[in-house]
């Protein structure tokens, strides 16, 4: 119990401190029509066009009406009555950080926002409970024609774009967490590269929880126009409550033919988020999208970043890394449908579990009856750190092309006495040694981000390791 | 400097140690011959702290201290090394990530602060290179993961390279020869050659004389079940290569 008490107490300094609160309007307590209602006039002066505020509506009836997913992991103590959907932070949308009230800066410069990109991003949105704060592209990328913004200036000023894709790759009635989110959604980004522009570095997004009780809806479309290349990174953190949170994203990436998109998550919600995202990608003819999802947070995740296959040569690759421990569950894996020929996947799951953590792969393979030469490996590693843990594999494949190559596998680990005694015969603590080995279990992750990322993942490990031995 | 006394060991409660006594002083080295099966390997493990085995009976001292109350990092900080036999194979640690890590744990004595560092990046690299070439190694390996898809004949020069850059008080050297080629045996006995004016005390278990001709010891121990029973310098090396080990079993049966 000490442990986990450091643990905490240790996300609590580096992540989960709390800043004073300046909110200017909020969603009453609860969800119904009128909630949707208030965030639709919440959105700017004149509030959101009609058009949104019926899909919010319809999404509404849907997440109503459908009943709360009875796999995965355990949803019974989210009760959507005691949430506030809506939190609006008193500051406008800035573009130079000096302009950001101090204490939302403040805290996005401990989570070392602004230094990040000042090194190595072409740009920067930072979200603070409902709404986007802070959001600057690079100019250079800004006059090649690359549209990096929230949901609502992409709604505003790019609407020919945002209304040909948006709802299109997740549907508001996909599923009860996707309903939800497009019932009342607010922030996210919405990103557009034009044909044949390489974006070299990565574009950011940061999402901060800071009040208690609140559930955060972001909602994030991107469009890769034909040849171009971008790498999106998004991470995630909030302040330790002891009233649980909500988190619903919904991500929709759309890859034209030739397009390459690579999606970068690194979640580290505090231990009393629910976790419930839907993440999916369309891929045409050559297209390549990456999903790189790493999930250290939360107390519940369920999440299956996923991809449609939908022209020939067009490639899936999918690296989920997952740590749970005391009290964690990470249900999580991948999803790809194989719907042209020639298309090949590939999914990596990596997971370790400790101090009674749980984490499950469950991923779906689908191949079409017309969908020849596909190729498609899948891979599960779990490695279990004590007898309390628990890992689980839910593989499910609907292969329907006998043409199809295909193959699993799936390990679960135990750090054996040998390993251990051998890098403690050199030296190494039991702790330094434990670390060391699980490091480098999630080194196939970790060599995948950018360095300064992967810097940070390795220090989010070696905290969740602290306490290993005792 | 290690003293090993009426020492007993079991595994699951089979005694595999049956009263060894030892002394191994500074710059001297001690080779320990024997059949297989004989406890060599248990030895060697024993010394290092492996959880597995469990003291019966009797003392290991090092430089004066009790080492059976010590857990094998805070042996190897006394100065204690051993090179496996099978050495273990860790997925995603870089040979160069693991052993700088080693290497400041070691040398950073009793600072509580373990993740301190006493080596620069750059100086480490320095450093493990010069013993790379030592050990004619391509200095790719020590970017390489930890044994992982080393051959048998690596890994073993690994141990060796592993050995020459945290430097020790005493090597503990365990079959450090078998299954390597005789240009390889050559290579490693160089490499431990290399620290033997170090006042470096080697304990050199083996199977076969042949090490021996590059390694030589001071003195010979002869282990059969359990019990080293015959001791002498590097002509019993040379009479067990003649004779094997059935006249020195049939002395004491």
């Amino acid at each position: 119990m000490k442990q986990t008490l450091d643990i905490n107490k240790e996300y609590e300094e580096k992540y989960g401190f709390k800043v004073k609160d300046s909110r200017v309007a909020e969603t009453k307590l609860g969800l119904s029509t009128r909630t949707v209602d208030e965030i639709s006039d919440f959105k700017g002066e004149k509030g959101e066009y009609e058009w949104i505020h019926q899909f919010r509506l319809k999404a509404l009836e849907h997440f109503f009406a459908r009943p709360m997913p009875a796999w995965g992991g355990d949803l019974s103590k989210i009760n959507f009555d005691d949430i506030i959907y809506y939190i609006k932070p008193g500051t406008k949308m800035r573009e130079d950080w000096n302009d950001v009230p101090p204490e939302v800066k403040n805290t996005f410069d401990r989570l070392g926002i602004p230094e990040a990109e000042k090194k190595f991003l072409s740009g920067v949105g930072a979200q603070f409970d409902s709404e986007v704060v802070y959001h600057k592209l690079k100019e250079k990328l800004e006059k090649q024609g690359v549209i990096f913004v929230d949901p609502d200036t992409g709604l505003q000023k790019y609407p020919h774009i945002f209304k040909k894709y948006f709802g299109t790759v997740v549907p508001s009635d996909d599923n009860k967490f996707a309903s939800l989110n497009s019932a009342v959604f607010s922030g996210g980004s919405f990103i557009y590269i034009p044909k044949g522009v390489h974006v070299d570095m990565p574009l950011q997004a940061y999402f901060r929880i800071n009040a208690e009780g609140i559930g955060q809806f972001e909602r994030t479309l991107i469009i890769a126009d034909e040849g171009s290349k971008v790498h999106y990174i998004e991470g995630c953190t909030a302040p330790v409550y002891s009233k649980s949170s909500l988190h619903s994203a919904v991500v929709e990436i759309v890859a034209l033919p030739g397009a390459h998109i690579r999606y970068t998550t690194l979640q580290n919600w505090s231990k009393n988020v629910f976790n419930l995202v839907t993440k999916r990608a369309h891929a045409f003819e050559g297209a390549i999208v990456e999903w790189v999802d790493a999930n250290i947070g939360s107390c519940l995740t369920m999440k299956y970043p996923s991809v449609y296959l939908k022209g020939r040569n067009a490639r899936a690759d999918i690296l989920s890394v997952a740590f749970a421990g005391d009290g964690q569950h990470q249900d999580a894996g991948g999803k790809v449908y194989h719907l042209a020929p020639d298309t090949t996947s590939r999914i990596t799951s990596k997971s370790v579990s400790k101090d009674g953590g749980r984490t499950s792969y469950r991923g779906l393979l689908f191949v079409a009856k017309n969908a020849t030469n596909v190729k498609s490996s899948v891979r599960c590693d779990a490695l279990l750190l004590d007898e309390i843990s628990k890992t689980d594999t839910y593989p499910y494949n609907q292969i329907n092309n006998e043409t199809a190559t295909i193959t699993h596998e799936a390990t679960v680990g135990k750090i054996g006495d040998d390993q251990l005694f051998y890098l403690m015969s050199r030296g190494l603590t039991e702790e330094q040694a434990l670390n060391m080995v699980v490091v480098g279990f999630f080194e196939a992750f970790a060599k995948e981000i950018p360095l300064e990322y992967a810097i940070e993942f390795n220090k989010l490990i070696q905290l969740e390791m602290t306490g290993s031995v005792g | 400097m290690l003293e090993i006394k009426d020492l007993h060991v079991s595994i699951d409660g089979k005694e595999i140690i049956k009263g060894v006594n030892l002394k191994v002083e500074k710059g001297k080295i001690h080779a320990i011959m024997g059949p297989n099966g004989s406890g060599k390997s248990t030895l060697a493990n024993v010394l290092m702290g492996h959880p597995k085995y469990k003291v019966e009976k009797g003392s290991i001292t090092f430089d004066g201290k009790n080492v059976l109350v010590m857990t094998p990092d805070q042996r190897a900080k006394a100065g204690m090394f051993l090179a496996f036999q099978y050495p273990v194979e860790v997925a995603g640690v870089s040979l160069f990530n693991f052993l700088r890590a080693a290497y400041n744990s070691i040398n950073n004595g009793h600072a509580k602060n373990i993740e301190k560092e006493v080596i620069s990046v750059l100086d480490f690299q320095k450093l493990l290179k010069e013993k790379v070439k030592l050990l004619q190694m391509d200095e790719s390996f020590i970017y390489r993961h930890l044994n992982e898809g080393f051959s048998g004949g690596e890994k073993k020069r690994v141990e060796i390279l592993q050995l020459a850059v945290l430097n020790p008080k005493i090597a503990i050297l365990d079959e450090t020869d078998s299954g390597l080629d005789i240009d390889s045996v050559k290579i490693v006995a160089n490499g431990v050659n290399d620290l033997k004016g170090t006042d470096m005390g080697v304990l050199l278990i083996t199977h076969y004389q042949r090490i021996l001709k590059y390694i030589k010891p001071d003195y010979v121990h002869v282990m059969i079940n359990g019990k080293i029973v015959k001791s002498g310098g590097e002509d019993l090396a040379e009479q067990l290569e003649q004779k094997g080990y059935d006249w020195i079993k049939e002395g004491i049966e």
